[in-house]
């Protein structure tokens, strides 16, 4: 039973990709893009939904998945044409699936009718060209289907797909008349196709169903039982089939084994030549007749398309060549993707090795500096050797990390279909851009990535874009776009959500955080501060609470879910012309670049990416404002002092930032900070261990380390010290105090 | 024998008198007075060693410390009865227990004993306690002529140790009069 479950796991997992790939091949396909290669991936990918649910016994996921892949069939065949309201339809059908492969994942039932319109429309259309895709017409082909398929596997589908729609096609019809041909088959496993858990009953079972049969087992190789290995291939087997299904149904059965054995298959009354020609399977009839597949003159009815078309100039020069080049290649993967070859590895296995290797480092930078007072040249070995290590090390920890690296793909994937329902259930047109897809992150940080992102691109497309009347009053296109980006930027991944809506209505804002009694009445506040008071917590201006969002539940959400993953999250808006959402996340969560710092009697660490500079300023560089907030002036730039050692109660620290070290940190909303400390110790690699795993998180500390002497160090987290800094200024009578306590955070 | 009470991490009570349920505990000093925790949440008993402070966290947290790869904090016990803070030599001792799925640290001066008790041997706390704030103390022992008094783990290191860390402030957790965590005791 474990057993199945983890299959079942495998599958969903599987199922997963292959959706996420679906979409991203649909998208293409909508745009216009798409080709035969584009649309075999497509057919390919329900394929193997259709087969592994099968094979679990899902009967309402294959019976949907079936007439879907009939459709698709037809459609690569080049027999229904890829018009814009036939895709528009494989897209919902997509969402679907996707629907019925969740039920299926956490074992809900959906209502009966879920996806009956979906499937009466797939059937309307195969119509449409003669072909009946509805399997109740065939209900005992399909039960026989299944039988095979608990059998055989997705693969001895091939044939059978093809039975219940003899009208379908012509070729397939042709193997009823194919001649009884016997065939001698001699199959023998090596040891490999035990190891991978095949078993050879169950081939030789499915060979069984082909025909006549007759087996014969030679158990010569059997060694003696003291010398026999559990997991060893030591028979071989001799079959003589009687079949009219060809070779090339023998050959299927062997299809998952094949590099684990020895196959011959020779026919003993060979007829003439062209006998086994129609058996091949349907797909490689696919390749003909590509100028089919190319929307043939797309009817001017259809609005997403044809919208996204027409007005290029509403995503701006960019957007609309990107998602071009981007969609190409992606659509040449398609054709290729059993090139790229990979192995599932369990994540634990994954993250114990990136834990083991944290600890390489630190026993590294332990025996570094134990050795650190021993004179080079009198130990030359051994200091080369160090250096060697150290370079070992680094690359090994930048290939596990690459194998936990993963590109956001993963998470966009769901997008289109979030917007398209949003769309549909607030009757807004709203087009989606993706781009940097293959930006890669962290796998942890992809997986809590979602929930934000949802919720982003809801808040997008429920107050941002406007509606489609109101849109074109103010002379904007009746169609509103979102465009998600994720890049690359220093040793962080910043993914931004921008809408060409209608941007904050401050006034709004204010009213009511003052209403809710988030800022004081009185407090003026800059347009920046006023926009991030959506991320505090109660916070909603929608007037209806509306089924997408609007709760006040959910910006504030989205920045603890960031922050939570060692991320920023905070908001431009210009109204009238929309806003983003700029999310800055960390590229891994396991190690990071740090200086070494000294205040008085600790030493912390500061993470190199916040760093700009570090200087010992002159005395007229400090400027002192309002008795008490001390000023940097660096080339014409006033920048704040803070002093870690105040903000930390650490004692001895020195408190004349002209005889200490002042450190400008930039903060993820690009104001600048000057960290007042006595000294830098020096850069180092250092590993992050997690304060909350036995503690609570403490504000202006982000995680711990363990340097080489063994002792814990922690990692500064300056949004946090800024906080502090912040608060503690605001305790003191100021004039400069304005906002009330919380508004501050949103700024931070 | 009197009628047994609750004790730690037991709910089975037993009238018919004999064969109870035996506890073990670590007992430990702390100056002059004696405590007991259950043995089975001890993972290890180590020397002091110097901790790394926790900006502005109350005086009860000595900080951290690095065992085996993982960050454990440390608790000062004197200080959460209320005490100056331990001034710890290499004498000092820190058990290493685990609580809800964490593991923490308790500074203590002494390890004394292992004490094998029938359940029905824990006294329950007289009622003062709930108005001294010592809600976690889940009962007395009497070994010999010493009095146990015997820690609830849990109700010590409630899920939220540091509630002060979002206001950033000294707001007393686990220390001070205004102990609410012996609510339900």
């Amino acid at each position: 039973m474990d057993d199945l479950a983890q299959f079942k796991q495998t599958f969903f997992a599987e199922c997963e990709e292959l959706l996420g790939d679906l979409e991203g091949h649909l998208m293409a396909l909508q745009s216009g893009e798409g080709d035969n290669n584009t649309l075999n991936a497509v057919f390919r990918a329900i394929h193997s939904i259709k087969g592994g649910a099968g094979a679990f016994g899902f009967d309402r996921l294959v019976a949907f998945a079936h007439i879907f892949e009939t459709v698709l069939d037809l459609m690569r065949d080049g027999r229904l044409e890829p018009t814009p309201d036939s895709v528009l339809l494989v897209l919902h059908c997509a969402d679907i699936l996707s629907d019925l492969v969740k039920a299926a994942q956490n074992g809900t039932e959906l209502p009966a009718d879920h996806e009956n319109e979906g499937r009466k429309s797939l059937i309307d259309l195969a119509a449409t060209v003669g072909v009946n895709a509805d399997p109740h017409a065939a209900d005992d082909e399909l039960a026989a289907l299944d039988a095979q398929l608990a059998a055989g596997g997705p693969d001895a589908l091939m044939e059978a797909a093809a039975a219940p729609e003899p009208a379908a096609a012509p070729e397939p019809a042709a193997p009823a008349k194919a001649p009884m041909l016997k065939f001698l088959v001699k199959f023998t496993p090596r040891d490999a196709l035990y190891q991978r858990a095949n078993e050879p009953l169950i081939l030789i079972r499915e060979l069984k169903e082909l025909g006549s049969f007759l087996a014969k087992a030679d158990a010569e190789g059997v060694p003696p039982l003291d010398q026999i290995q559990p997991e060893g291939a030591y028979i071989k087997w001799e079959f003589e089939i009687e079949t009219d299904k060809g070779e090339q149904a023998i050959r299927d059965v062997f299809e998952f084994v094949i590099d684990d054995c020895e196959l011959e298959v020779t026919c003993l009354n060979p007829p003439a030549a062209a006998a086994e020609a129609p058996a091949q399977p349907a797909a490689d009839a696919a390749a003909p007749k590509p100028e089919a597949v190319t929307p043939a003159a797309p009817k001017p009815a259809t609005p997403a398309p044809a919208a996204a078309k027409a007005d290029p100039h509403a995503a701006g020069d960019g957007a609309t060549a990107k998602p071009a080049a981007a969609a190409k290649p992606e659509g040449g993967a398609g054709g290729e993707t059993k090139a790229v070859r990979s192995i599932r590895v369990d994540l634990d296995r994954v993250d114990k090795l990136v834990n083991m290797v944290g600890e390489l480092v630190i026993t590294h930078a332990m025996i570094a500096q134990q050795t650190e007072h021993l004179h080079a040249d009198q130990h030359p070995e051994l200091a080369n050797g160090l250096a060697e290590l150290s370079h070992h090390i680094r690359d090994l920890q930048e290939s596990v990390m690459a194998m936990r690296a993963q590109p956001v793909k993963s998470v966009f994937a769901r997008l289109p279909r979030l917007v398209r329902e949003l769309a549909m259930m607030t009757n807004k047109k709203i087009r989606l851009d993706m781009s940097g897809e293959n930006t890669e992150i962290d796998k942890t940080v992809i997986e809590q990535l979602g929930d934000p992102l949802t919720h982003m691109i809801r808040n997008s497309c429920d107050h941002g874009i406007e509606n489609p009347d109101d849109r074109v009053a103010v002379g904007k296109p009746p169609e509103g776009v979102i465009h998600v980006s994720a890049d690359q930027r220093g040793g962080r991944i910043v993914i931004e959500i921008t809408d060409d809506g209608r941007g904050i209505n401050r006034e709004k804002v204010m009213r009511k955080a003052i209403e809710k009694k988030l800022v004081a009445p009185d407090a003026t506040l800059s347009n920046e501060e006023i926009d991030n008071l959506i991320f505090l917590p109660g916070f909603s201006t929608a007037d209806t609470v509306s089924n997408i969002s609007g709760r006040g539940v959910g910006m504030d959400v989205v920045r603890q879910n960031i922050q939570s993953l060692g991320g920023r999250v905070h908001i431009q808006s210009r109204p009238g012309q929309g806003s983003s959402f700029i999310l800055t996340l960390p590229l891994t969560l396991a190690v990071l670049d740090g200086m070494v710092l000294k205040v008085g009697i600790q030493s912390y660490i500061l993470p190199l990416a916040n760093i700009v500079e570090s200087l010992r300023p002159e005395p007229d560089q400090i400027n002192i404002v309002a008795n008490q907030s001390e000023l940097l002036r660096i080339r014409g730039e006033y920048v704040p002092l803070v002093y870690l050692h105040r903000i930390f109660k650490v004692p001895g620290g020195i408190d004349d930032p002209t005889k200490a070290l002042v450190i400008i940190v930039e903060l993820e909303d690009s104001s600048k900070m000057g960290l007042v400390v006595d000294e830098i110790i020096g850069q180092q690699q250092v590993v992050i261990k997690s304060l909350e795993e036995n503690f609570d998180p403490i504000r202006g500390v982000g995680a711990a380390t363990i340097l080489g002497n063994g002792r814990v160090s922690l990692i500064l987290d300056v949004a946090g010290i800024k906080h502090i800094a912040e608060n503690e200024s605001q305790q003191r009578p100021s004039p400069q105090a304005r906002l009330a306590a919380p508004a501050l955070q949103a700024s931070a | 024998m009197a009628s047994a009470e609750r004790a730690a991490g037991a709910t089975a009570t037993d009238h018919a008198g004999r064969s109870l349920r035996t506890v073990q505990l670590v007992s430990f000093t702390v100056g002059n007075e004696e405590y007991g925790v259950d043995i089975m949440a001890v993972r290890e008993i180590r020397a002091w060693s110097e901790t790394t402070p926790l900006p502005n966290t109350p005086e009860v947290v000595r900080g951290v410390i690095n065992m085996r790869g993982a960050i454990v904090p440390i608790f000062d016990l004197r200080a959460r009865f209320g005490m100056p803070r331990t001034e710890p030599t290499k004498y000092n001792v820190v058990i290493i227990v685990s609580v809800a799925s964490r593991i923490v640290g308790i500074l203590v001066d002494a390890v004394s004993d292992i004490i094998t008790i029938n359940e029905d041997e824990i006294r329950p706390m007289p009622n003062m306690e709930q108005v001294s704030g010592l809600g976690f103390m889940e009962g007395l022992i009497t070994v010999g002529e010493r009095m146990v008094g015997l820690i609830g783990l849990e109700r010590m290191f409630s899920s939220r140790m540091l509630e002060a860390a979002d206001s950033a402030g000294n707001k007393p957790m686990l220390a001070g009069p205004s102990e609410s965590t012996g609510a339900a005791a």
